[in-house]
């Protein structure tokens, strides 16, 4: 009997134990000491000698989630919002509030499927667990802006003369159908197409960026200018997309309307235009963010020039530039330079970062602070510009700015804050819809086929229909 | 505590006791989905954006959805030709050298180090392997370099820009990371052939080949039809290589998209009910070929 006793019961925990795999595991974050939630409102909770603290009420959570997908903003907060002490490990410390950065990279929309999980999930969850945080892009912005997972900055205490010194399109594309914005960027990302110096001066003989914009300020003489490029040996841009957010945020409509996909005939003429650029060689046939991309903007490189966006500059071209990454960014590590920037055939804007305050934080007045501090704040703004070269969304700080003898010594010392300036006054956001991200991407990814002569324009249209409706079925073509 | 009727121990409840962790997990995590997946396919149910539709009953119109284009079609003859593509060299490699590696008379030395090595690249997970393959067969990556410097081509070879490029990366993919695990599979068969069979037939005077044609071969069958039948559930199931070489697209124009990059696609907007109907007719296809395999290659025997 002991005997039978003795195995039922380990036949017990054996099963037991199976089932205790599948219990919830939910609480995966926080295994840190640091980030245990300490009880609501004991003393030494209470004291703190940062000056921050006083600002942050003591009653709220223990626990900052920010969800983001990569770590631009982390690096803004790290070197910018005061009281903030990074952990090394990439967690942080504002005052006693551990802050947790989720980080999912965008690819495969891994961070969108993680961020809708967290907000559907958000009403049941533990305060600490909430999210207090997120990031959104402008290609899917209104996706969370005509929701309430997005709290009016009203609310959270941010008012219209903190923010009157904001770029006006910067807050209607967060505003939703009432009126009501809900969140806020401290940058403002006019595009614009940054040229090699050298090869300027090679094919065109000149570069001043006012005389290179003469030569592409419009799509004929642009064309007209790759063919000399190609003659000397280089190509005008890298790739299939490089040209695209000239093209497709000059369009006469947004992507769809009426629950139907409206392709735009400035679309097709990207297609025709880059078509005419593969089969001629005036590019290296690369993909946006591929290796080769990559390489086209670095030391060895041969391609003119990449229209890009403000955060291009400091995020991206800036990295790619160097012969040798580890070493100091300046003048004589591989092309750093060399560049510079002009507003080339067409303005558009590109991405751009918006942080939003999640409904149901638990950290309101934190949310407040981080928001003012780096996306109101004029002195704040204007700092991270001169060190980072980063376009802040402040007007009069960037007038300031434009109007100083600011230099950047990454762009042969051009002042591209001044292009910007006037640019940035002029974007214009009234064709965006929640259903341009996917749009943008399958669009590229069905005529890169057609591009590389695998099938005929119209098949190619044929698969970003089918494909299209894959992503969103509630849509018809 | 003493019990009258000890005439005769049973041990069978002990063998079932034993087997309800097994059932249990199997039900929970596949005998459930598998039934609320037929549930699901008759639904409308997706996000979009934020919102919820669904679900609402609607019959069969995610089958009819399904049926309507091509594209399925399209992508069940992309799985098979894939699979294809790295299943024939992976079977023909694998039989050579289980067959070579068993052979009493060839005595190979460092069988064991052999069968670790080509057991190898089974352990690197396949998203990495992809990854690896996407970064050395890029444009501009080291193969390229190679082939050009080697003089055999004169400007780089677009390997995911072309149809048998990409297809041929996936099956060298597929080839590389399940011959060995095959070819120790085929060898655990042929170990267990009689030694003194192949001794009559040498004995008889049979070739090397004719060995392997008339006494390795029949008596192989079981092991082979295993072998066949986990390839082709595992082909039709294809999925992580091609997805992550393609990044998802299936480039170039949907050659190389598997019908679970298919499925995959639908869960971008959480439609289970398409998924749900495209796993069922998964389900359907994976069950009738391997029915049909089962009782062709075990006919004679009966």
């Amino acid at each position: 009997m002991k005997k039978k006793l003795l195995s039922l019961l380990l036949a017990t925990m054996m099963i037991l134990g199976l089932l205790a795999g599948c219990s919830k595991s939910g609480e995966e974050t926080s295994t840190d000491p640091e980030k245990a939630p300490v009880e609501n409102g004991t003393e030494d909770a209470k004291q703190g000698n940062d000056s921050k603290e006083e600002a942050v009420e003591v009653n709220e959570g223990k626990v900052f989630n920010i969800y983001c997908w990569n770590t631009e903003f982390q690096d803004r907060v790290k070197a910018y919002y005061p009281g903030y002490t990074d952990n090394g490990d990439g967690t942080g410390k504002i005052g006693d509030i551990a802050v947790n950065w989720v980080i999912t990279p965008s690819d495969d929309n891994a961070y969108q499927n993680a961020l809708d999980a967290a907000l559907l999930a958000q009403a049941d969850a533990a305060d600490d667990e909430k999210v207090d945080l997120f990031l959104i892009e402008a290609d899917y912005a209104l996706k969370y802006i005509n929701t309430d997972y997005a709290m009016d900055v009203e609310e959270i205490g941010l008012t219209a003369d903190d923010m009157k010194d904001q770029y006006q399109y910067t807050k209607d594309i967060v505003t939703d159908s009432n009126g009501k914005i809900r969140g806020t960027t401290w940058q403002a990302t006019p595009g614009l197409f940054a040229y090699r110096r050298s090869i300027a001066n090679d094919v065109l003989g000149t570069d001043d960026p006012a005389e290179v914009q003469k030569r592409i300020s419009n799509w004929d003489d642009f064309n007209a200018v790759a063919e000399e490029m190609k003659s000397k040996g280089y190509t005008m841009l890298s790739g299939y997309d490089d040209a695209y957010r000239t093209f497709s945020n000059n369009v006469a409509g947004p992507w769809v309307q009426d629950g139907k996909v409206i392709v735009d005939d400035n679309l097709m003429k990207w297609v025709d235009q880059t078509k005419e650029f593969t089969d001629k060689g005036y590019n290296n046939k690369t993909s946006l963010w591929s290796d080769g991309w990559a390489k086209d903007q670095g030391p060895d490189g041969k391609t003119f020039g990449f229209f890009y966006s403000t955060w291009g500059i400091n995020f991206t071209l800036m990295g790619y530039s160097l012969a040798d990454s580890d070493a100091e960014a300046t003048v004589g590590n591989g092309i750093y330079g060399d560049w510079a920037v002009t507003e080339g055939p067409a303005p558009f804007y590109w991405g751009g970062t918006w942080i939003c305050a999640a409904t149901g934080t638990d950290n309101p007045s934190l949310v407040k602070d981080i928001m003012y501090t780096l996306t109101c704040d004029a002195d704040t703004m204007k700092k991270i510009t001169q060190e980072t070269q980063d376009y802040t969304n402040n007007q009069k700080a960037m007038e300031e700015i434009a109007n100083s003898d600011f230099q950047s010594e990454f762009l042969g010392g051009q002042n591209h804050i001044a292009l910007f300036a006037s640019a940035a006054p002029k974007i214009d956001m009234s064709n965006i819809s929640p259903y341009d991200q996917g749009c943008n991407e399958e669009f590229q990814s069905a005529f890169k086929d057609y591009f590389d002569g695998n099938v005929t324009k119209e098949d190619a249209l044929q698969n970003f229909y089918d494909n299209i409706v894959i992503k969103y079925p509630e849509l018809t073509y | 505590m003493i019990k009258k009727k000890t005439s005769c121990i049973k041990y069978t409840k002990w063998g079932y006791i034993f087997l309800i962790p097994f059932f249990l997990v199997y039900t929970v995590f596949s005998l459930i989905p598998l039934i609320s997946t037929f549930y699901n396919s008759f639904f409308e149910n997706y996000m979009s954006g934020l919102t919820q539709v669904g679900p609402n009953f609607v019959g069969l119109a995610n089958y009819n959805g399904l049926f309507e284009n091509t594209n399925l079609l399209k992508f069940t003859q992309n799985t098979l030709i894939m699979w294809l593509m790295g299943f024939i060299p992976q079977i023909c490699v694998s039989l050579l050298l289980a067959a070579w590696f068993t052979n009493i008379r060839l005595k190979i030395r460092g069988k064991q180090f052999f069968k670790v090595i080509i057991y190898m690249p089974n352990l690197i997970m396949a998203a990495a392997f992809s990854m690896l393959f996407f970064a050395i067969f890029s444009d501009i990556g080291p193969i390229n370099d190679l082939l050009m410097r080697l003089g055999i081509l004169d400007e780089p070879f677009r390997f995911l820009s072309s149809v048998g490029g990409t297809r041929g990366l996936v099956a060298l993919m597929n080839f590389l990371m399940w011959f060995g695990n095959t070819t120790i599979l085929l060898m655990a068969g042929m170990m267990g052939i009689d030694v003194s069979l192949f001794e009559a037939a040498e004995v008889d005077g049979a070739k090397a080949f004719e060995i392997f044609r008339m006494i390795t071969m029949p008596l192989l069958r079981p092991i082979f039809i295993y072998v066949l039948i986990t390839s082709l559930i595992g082909g039709i199931q294809m999925f992580d290589v091609p997805q992550i070489l393609t990044n998802g697209s299936g480039s170039p124009n949907n050659s190389s998209m598997t019908l679970i990059m298919y499925l995959n696609k639908h869960l971008y907007s959480k439609n289970y009910g398409m998924a749900g109907a495209l796993s069922v007719i998964l389900f359907i296809c994976t069950a009738v070929l391997s029915l049909l395999i089962y009782f062709k290659f075990t006919k004679k025997e009966n």
